[in-house]
């Protein structure tokens, strides 16, 4: 027993390289963890509410009730994510203690430190952050962040803001590649980045963990698009249980995540599926009511 | 050695698929991408990655693969599985799943056998027909609670199997394409892959 090692960096991120290729799905209750689980979902994240209910019902959205995380738990043999909110240190050890496979530090969720997050690196259990530019990435990365997604706008059924997000991460890191090494602390200075982490990036040629989509994922076209762009996986929220026929969808987005370039298998799935969640144009959400602009 | 002409795929419907392609470069085999019937076409060898069973098994039926990968076990081609690779070539004597369980080695297979994510672990493990001890990391990983007759248990964690290998299939809980060790990717290689026992 002695000579096991938990909590590493190998074993946290590893974590996050075996969802590649998958689609992690929200659910609020165990009947739909089993939906997703039978769909095909790498994960599910156990909420109180999908994002797109949190939008409408306003007030402060926080970590769900551990029984609701904890049917989900007993529900489902894939992993079960939770999310905590943005430096709720307590939210977070909970999460840990009740066993939560993953933590995602959620700007979804009301803030609860409006200038730090957390020190992830403290934690056995891995975090998910999201990240909006490589600056933000290589921030959380540097707190300890083990899985990284596009901040996108959640609870929109909008894809036009995690578009935004991973080209601009995938365009930053295409710069640095073609950099010379002079040029990387200044570089590092205009992201606020770590500069060991922008080191790290430019020689690997890509970020250190894996980068999903997330935030206005919902439909199999969004999801195949996501993937064309060079994220990992996908994260979908309100797109599959407040749709017309959530089974549908999510198998057909499951479905479209592997097979992301193939478009008259995408074709084929994308018929008969009944109407997606009803989404938002961005310009119509006040700025303050942008969930991207929380966390920093 | 004639490795360099080997062709070895990757299963590539879900899971760690970018590791292995690049582990088997490195190890200078011809590495390919497989997720439709026709790719199996030319391969001698076949990965199956770590990821999520549930997910990778749906999808090897849904992408008509699972006849093909039939096919491929009984010609006698090298097949080696990794943590839900593992699960995948086990057979379900006791019925609890309606996953696809495709019986390529006659083992019971109990998942997430360590515990959840929190449990996950690495260390050094020592590994039957490879000399040092191997650099193993184990994420909410499965282990073997019982093997049937000729089939050879090449690790163990305690009490746990954790390897095992029959005929032309191999299988480890544990993920050696995340780690720059490549001993067992090369043990594969050497004995399912080039060997000409099975593999004509």
């Amino acid at each position: 027993m002695s000579n096991r090692k938990v909590g590493s960096d190998r074993v946290k991120r590893g974590m996050a390289e075996m969802q590649k290729g998958g689609v992690i799905m929200d659910v609020v209750n165990a009947e739909q963890a089993k939906i997703a689980e039978a769909a095909g979902a790498v994960a599910v994240m156990a909420l109180e509410r999908v994002p797109s209910d949190i939008r409408q019902a306003g007030g402060v959205a926080r970590m769900a009730n551990p029984k609701i995380i904890e049917e989900v738990m007993n529900a489902v043999s894939i992993p079960v994510m939770a999310k905590a909110r943005i430096g709720h240190i307590s939210e977070a050890r909970i999460l840990e203690s009740m066993g939560v496979d993953y933590i995602d530090e959620s700007e979804v969720l009301t803030p609860a430190d409006e200038e730090f997050h957390l020190l992830k690196s403290e934690y056995v259990v891995p975090f998910v952050c999201g990240c909006r530019d490589l600056g933000e990435a290589l921030r959380r990365i540097g707190e300890g962040a083990s899985m990284l997604r596009t901040k996108g706008e959640p609870g929109t059924g909008n894809i036009v803001e995690a578009v935004r997000h991973i080209r601009k991460v995938n365009g930053q890191i295409a710069k640095l590649s073609s950099m010379s090494n002079d040029e990387l602390m200044t570089f590092a200075r205009d992201l606020g980045a770590p500069y060991e982490l922008v080191k790290e990036v430019k020689e690997l040629g890509k970020l250190p963990v894996v980068n999903f989509a997330a935030g206005g994922v919902a439909t199999p076209a969004d999801a195949a698009l996501m993937m064309s762009l060079g994220a990992d996986g996908v994260f979908v929220g309100s797109g599959i249980f407040k749709s017309d026929s959530p089974e549908k969808f999510a198998r057909a987005i499951v479905r479209a995540t592997t097979n992301y370039e193939d478009y008259e298998l995408l074709a084929e799935l994308s018929k008969d599926l009944g109407e997606p969640m009803k989404g938002i144009e961005i310009s119509h959400i006040g700025e303050k009511e942008r969930m991207q602009e929380r966390g920093w | 050695m004639v490795r360099i002409e080997k062709t070895v795929g990757v299963l590539d419907v879900q899971g760690a698929v970018r590791e292995h392609l690049l582990a088997l470069k490195t190890l200078g085999v011809k590495a390919v991408s497989v997720k439709r019937p026709e790719d199996f076409d030319g391969l001698d060898g076949l990965i199956i990655p770590g990821g999520e069973s549930t997910a990778i098994g749906r999808l090897i039926r849904e992408q008509g693969l699972e006849d093909r990968l039939r096919a491929f076990h009984n010609e006698g081609k090298g097949i080696f599985g990794t943590c839900a690779g593992l699960i995948l070539c086990s057979t379900d004597h006791s019925h609890k799943t309606n996953d696809l369980r495709l019986g390529f080695i006659d083992m019971d297979v109990e998942r997430n056998g360590f515990g959840r994510q929190v449990a996950s672990f690495e260390m050094p493990l020592k590994f039957e027909g490879i000399d040092q001890e191997v650099e193993a990391v184990f994420i909410r990983a499965p282990y073997i609670q019982s093997v049937g007759p000729g089939v050879k248990v090449l690790a163990s964690v305690d009490d746990k199997i954790v390897a095992a290998e029959h005929e032309n299939v191999l299988v480890t809980a544990h993920h050696p394409e995340l780690t720059e060790d490549y001993a067992v990717l090369n043990y594969f290689l050497d004995k399912f892959v080039d060997g000409s026992e099975f593999n004509a």
